[in-house]
């Protein structure tokens, strides 16, 4: 790797944009200044280039909020195309990266001080890993941005730098037998990337292995919780029918008064399933998402059953406390089974084998919850005729 | 943390093997190693199916199959017997949900 020659210069000042007004003549596909995250353009080979500013300012950071907390992140973009940090020349590295803004804000805070090139690839505001699983960060784009953004002239190795996670859409050789560049994977996360270059593009153990930390879960939950909660509202309406519901129509007093306890009981599972499960995940026993989500819940349930108002005989009575322990649990298993899109560390066929037996489970649960409730209704409407 | 045992689709054809190391250098847990000018499987519960190895195997000596990890995606999979796709809304029918 001693061939490789990394400029660690100066660090170009993240200024405003210059009043530079030449055309780039790389696809850049016009992002156009003043970007808060642009700082004027680099003159290259190629034609000029739009510098990035390595500094993430507040804009930059509510945005990443946002994308933790709501379907903002579902249209977070960046133009796609060469852009640079530093001040490169011929002899620096190229570094891949997705056109979702938090990945790409996440690799741009952590070039202060290098001098490379970045090339964006177009994988339509998804992040690096989905967009590789997907098929839009890929061996066909990367060899379109490679020669559309005219690299051969811009550099003078034939060396460019991908995200680990960027692996599962893109063959290195095919892109090597088409362009010529030899791809090197770097780490995984893009933290790593200044000693990774640093160290001539060698990377350790750690920087190639993915984790799964408190804090990488906590941030996810947000995204587990939000979904569950639009559900609630039609969970709520259900309950309040069905504990409002008279032979002579809907007593709203009734309704309140008997459902508001499974109000807040129908929130537990999504607090045990989409919010305790994650976090706790390597604490709960068994693998089984399912398991461990049914766990959380029943242990979730077992504790709100004892603070919850009653203000009706509800608690005493054995077919809905049945129908409660069948259902909330269940429900909770349920949620926290969705997690496994969110981890970096479950395929695909396990998740299928976890739900070939879940999917009768659940259904059961369900049917059988649901034909409790009818016989407490019942039940109720014979004792009070 | 581990995911469920023996349930990865992971392959490697020893005969195939040039031993680049290529699947060592992309795998994100750590699966493989090379012994001798061969490499092989090391930690088979550790694969998360993501398909890079599969993907930079410049002989096609690594075979998974790979797909995504959502439930809800999979669930939609089995009940329109297609294969499962992420698609819980997003630009361009794209998301991140995964």
């Amino acid at each position: 790797m001693s061939e490789i020659k990394l400029a660690f210069k100066k660090p170009a000042p993240d200024g405003p944009p210059s009043a530079c007004c030449a055309q780039p003549s790389v696809d850049i596909s016009g992002p156009r200044l003043p970007q808060p995250w642009l700082a004027g353009f680099v003159n290259s080979p190629a034609g000029p280039v739009p510098r990035i500013s390595t500094v993430l300012d507040r804009g930059d950071q509510w945005g990443r909020f946002k994308c933790r907390v709501s379907s903002y992140r579902d249209d977070y973009t960046v133009p796609p195309g060469l852009y640079a940090a530093g001040d490169p020349d011929g002899g620096s590295e190229v570094v891949a990266s997705a056109n979702y803004k938090f990945s790409f804000d996440m690799l741009r805070r952590q070039l202060k001080g290098i001098n490379a090139w970045v090339l964006v690839l177009d994988t339509k505001g998804i992040n690096v890993w989905c967009a590789a699983g997907k098929g839009s960060f890929s061996t066909g784009e990367l060899i379109n941005r490679i020669t559309s953004a005219n690299l051969k002239e811009l550099v003078g190795h034939r060396r460019i730098v991908l995200p680990q996670l960027g692996a599962p859409g893109v063959s290195a050789h095919e892109v090597k037998r088409a362009t010529g560049f030899r791809v090197h994977y770097g780490p995984v996360r893009a933290s790593d990337l200044p000693d990774y270059l640093g160290a001539g593009l060698a990377a350790t153990k750690k920087m190639r292995t993915v984790g799964f930390t408190f804090m990488d879960r906590l941030v996810l939950t947000p995204m587990e919780i939000i979904p569950m909660m639009k559900k609630y509202p039609l969970y709520a309406l259900f309950i309040l029918a069905a504990f409002g519901l008279e032979p002579s129509g809907i007593l709203f007093r009734d309704a309140f008064r008997g459902g508001f306890p499974f109000l807040l009981l129908g929130l537990v599972p999504v607090l045990s399933g989409a919010f305790l499960t994650p976090l706790l995940l390597p604490y709960i026993p068994f693998r089984s998402f399912a398991v461990k989500g049914w766990i959380m819940g029943a242990a979730s349930l077992y504790l709100s059953m004892r603070f919850i108002p009653w203000r009706s005989a509800a608690r005493t009575n054995g077919l809905l406390l049945a129908a409660c322990w069948l259902f909330f649990p269940m429900a909770s298993s349920y949620i926290a089974l969705q997690f496994t899109g969110s981890t970096p560390f479950t395929g695909m066929s396990g998740v299928k084998k976890e739900l070939k037996t879940a999917i009768p489970v659940y259904l059961a649960s369900v049917l059988i919850s649901a034909a409790l409730l009818v016989l407490y209704k019942l039940a109720l409407w014979r004792f009070l005729i | 943390m581990r995911y469920l045992a023996n349930a990865a689709t992971l392959g490697l054809s020893a005969e195939k093997c040039v031993g680049c190391g290529m699947c060592l250098e992309v795998c994100p847990h750590d699966v493989f190693t090379l012994e001798g000018k061969k490499a092989v499987i090391r930690d088979l519960d550790a694969c998360m199916e993501c398909g890079a190895c599969a993907k930079n195997c410049p002989v096609g000596a690594v075979s998974v199959r790979s797909g995504v990890g959502c439930a809800s995606a999979i669930i939609k999979g089995m009940l329109t017997g297609g294969e499962p796709t992420c698609d819980c809304g997003g630009k361009g029918g794209a998301d991140n949900c995964c």
